[in-house]
């Protein structure tokens, strides 16, 4: 029993992994997520073929031109300022010509700097931009000087002001309200999470449902339940399809964490900073790992049941629309979530075994929730599935034996009443 | 290890599929299950291996409940054939092999042999959807009895086969039985059950209407053929007493006579009208008693 537990299992993943859509699959995310990864080192192997832009100026003052070059010097730019000595009929020419990209026409306006900027790439808008950014400055330093402000004041003027948000303990609350920061890095991870499980349950709950219907439509599965019991299938096939997503998540986490070793300077600051995930305590991992389980069993499980109903292949998108709809709207809970993991409609659709996974993950990264409460939901995850299991064990044993043309709900009855005694 | 169905009932919502069904299937012997389409065979097999269960009664094999335990003893040929199309001969035998709880090599090994015997020894590595269907059939059987099964069923084992593998089949299905095989096999062909079954059922809708040996089943039934080939006309044979069938044939006709002594008042009716060149009496076919015990329109 025990044994063909494992045959099963085993069978189920080499079957799969062995196929090229499994394989081309597996390579073209290997290859996303090294192109990822690359993408800045990409863009820049096509931006080292562009020269710095050339821009030709013409300034009637006589004194910016210094100032702007100095300015855009320490801006880090990539500009390179020509002091023009022609018109600006003849910049204008040139630029046409293709000999720069711009040509900048510098004058005074009651005493205060003007510029007009001229150039035929309507895509340079970033250059002019830079240069508007600089002038503005020069502007505003000869502005200030002209009042005679010195420069303390000016940097007074524009010094960020100190805002700090501070969260007020509540009373029945345990331990520290989280920061700012904790909440920022807990949301990353909760992004991360929701996405994957999320993509786990459409692709490996299809592909559960779809291998069972399989069967069903080759009618294999008659021979197969009369070999060993379909419960016990029923969860090989589960876990041998997780083992198989398990399998694609492990290299990519494998690639992952070289290209990150590899590029670990470029890298941490940036994506890391983005999803917040440096500094997350090592419990809001555990639930991360718990909740995604948890949420996998049950949508497989799920999904197990319903494609054992169809006995057409065509019929098993129809069928997992509902469980689709489902983790959109666990999804859809989350995203609300993010932004206020306190209401109390989030709270109350987190004991929702469905939607459990993502939004008690979400409270849990987010919110300091009493253990019992984050216990309770997991009580009520747990007894969900071994109820469904136990369920979908019986529509299973009926379903593989049925075969019909509608799906509905009557087939799920139907299925109860062939694997029932009478 | 004899196989045991005591007052069996099978029951879907309203609908009674199997009606206390009382058979013994003896060991090592080949078990006739008839019955017109919709007569509860499937469901009683179906039952026998465990996928549905017996509203009421009892299955016994060897006087314990057959379940999952058993299932490396048991091989199944179902009436609808099913096979992984994209998996490689090999393969899906050595996977349905293992769940009978057989090791890689010997399955290897059998399945050479088996298909040696069916003269289709390079379909080893083919998938199934290649191969036509009467061959994919061969396949199925070899998954039924690769782990040689004590308890053997057989659902429609012959039919969409050619004259010459139905033999091949045939004659690997006798094999089996003398190497100590219980087979219970289910069949539209009369002739293959008359050939192969020393036990019989009869089933309709439901209820087992003949149940016995075969010799036993065909002395009791009591009517007789009788074949008539005369010069004259036999029609008016048709209102004799003693006469419960009638069929016309150009040579002659076929009567089912109540008994065989009728067949002597028969005889005495037709002496003098002319030239007989027929008077025989029969044994009747099992075709015969199906179509009356069975009740439903039959074609042979």
């Amino acid at each position: 029993m025990n044994n063909k537990f494992w045959i099963v299992l085993s069978h189920t993943y080499w079957s799969r992994f062995k196929t090229k859509s499994y394989m081309i699959t597996t390579a073209l995310i290997l290859l996303f997520i090294i192109g990822l990864a690359n993408v800045q080192s990409i863009m820049e192997l096509f931006a080292g073929e562009d020269e710095a832009d050339r821009v030709a100026v013409i300034d009637d003052t006589g004194t910016i031109f210094d100032s702007l070059v100095a300015n855009l010097e320490s801006t880090d730019s990539d500009i390179e300022l020509t002091n023009y000595e022609g018109t600006v009929e003849e910049a204008k020419e040139e630029v046409s010509a293709g000999t720069f990209n711009a040509a900048l026409h510098i004058t005074m306006e009651d005493d205060m700097p003007a510029a007009s900027y001229h150039s035929n790439q309507v895509s340079a808008s970033g250059l002019a931009n830079q240069l508007e950014n600089s002038m503005q400055q020069i502007k505003i330093a000869m502005a200030t000087n002209a009042a005679g402000i010195d420069q303390a004041t000016i940097e007074q003027i524009y010094a960020p002001i100190a805002f700090e948000t501070v969260m007020i303990q509540g009373e029945g609350d345990d331990g520290p309200q989280k920061s700012e920061e904790d909440l920022n890095s807990a949301r990353g991870l909760v992004y991360v999470i929701l996405f994957l499980l999320y993509f786990a349950v459409l692709t490996y709950g299809n592909m559960t449902a779809m291998d069972i219907a399989n069967e069903k439509t080759s009618r294999v599965m008659e021979i197969l339940i009369s070999s060993s019991s379909p419960v016990s299938q029923m969860f090989a096939k589960i876990l041998g399809i997780a083992l198989l997503g398990l399998t694609q998540f492990g290299l990519i986490v494998i690639v992952g964490y070289v290209l990150i070793q590899q590029k670990k300077d470029e890298m941490v600051g940036g994506f890391f900073d983005y999803f917040g995930l440096e500094d997350i305590p090592v419990s809001t991992f555990i639930y991360a790992i718990v909740f995604f389980i948890l949420g996998y069993l049950l949508y497989a499980t799920l999904s197990a049941m319903l494609g054992s109903l169809v006995s057409r292949i065509e019929d098993v998108q129809q069928l997992m629309m509902p469980v689709i709809f489902l983790i959109i709207i666990a999804f859809m809970i989350a995203m609300f979530g993010l932004n206020a993991p306190e209401t109390s409609f989030v709270k109350i659709t987190s004991f929702i075994p469905f939607f459990t996974p993502l939004l008690m993950f979400l409270r849990v990264g987010m919110l300091d929730v009493p253990f019992w409460e984050v216990g309770l939901s997991i009580i009520i995850m747990v007894v969900t599935i071994s109820i469904l299991a136990v369920l979908g064990a019986r529509v299973y044993k009926g379903g593989v034996l049925m075969y019909g043309r509608s799906t509905s709900l009557k087939d799920f009855k139907k299925a109860l009443q062939l694997s029932k005694k009478e | 290890m004899t196989l045991k169905l005591t007052n069996v009932t099978k029951k879907f919502g309203s609908f009674t599929a199997v009606d206390q069904l009382s058979i013994e299937i003896p060991e090592q012997q080949i078990f006739g299950f008839l019955g017109a389409n919709g007569a509860g065979k499937t469901t009683t097999f179906r039952m026998i291996l465990g996928l549905l269960d017996e509203s009421s009664g009892d299955i016994s094999w060897n006087n314990e409940p057959v379940d999952y335990s058993k299932s490396n003893y048991i091989g199944y040929l179902p009436e609808e054939r099913g096979l992984y199309p994209k998996l490689k001969v090999s393969d899906q035998i050595v996977y349905l092999g293992r769940l009978r709880g057989m090791k890689k090599n010997d399955i290897l090994q059998e399945l050479k042999k088996w298909l040696e015997r069916f003269k289709v020894e390079d379909y080893f590595d083919k998938k199934v959807e290649e191969l036509s269907k009467g061959n994919q059939q061969k396949i199925q059987f070899i998954s039924a009895v690769i782990h040689k099964p004590k308890l053997l069923i057989l659902d429609e084992p012959f039919s969409g086969l050619d004259p010459v593998n139905v033999e091949m089949l045939k004659q690997a299905v006798v094999d089996l039985k003398n190497e100590g095989t219980s087979i219970v096999f289910s069949s539209h062909r009369m002739e293959h059950v008359e050939e192969l079954c020393e036990h019989l059922c009869i089933m309709q809708r439901g209820k087992p209407v003949v149940h016995g040996a075969l010799k036993e089943i065909k002395r009791s039934f009591g009517k007789k053929n009788l074949f008539i080939h005369a010069d004259f006309d036999l029609n008016f044979l048709k209102d004799l007493p003693g006469v419960v069938g009638f069929k016309d044939f150009p040579e002659g006709c076929k009567l089912q006579i109540e008994s065989e002594e009728k067949s002597q008042d028969i005889l005495t009716a037709i002496q003098g009208k002319g030239f007989i060149r027929r008077f025989e009496l029969e044994e009747p076919s099992l075709n015969d008693i199906f179509i009356e015990k069975a009740g439903e329109s039959y074609e042979q």
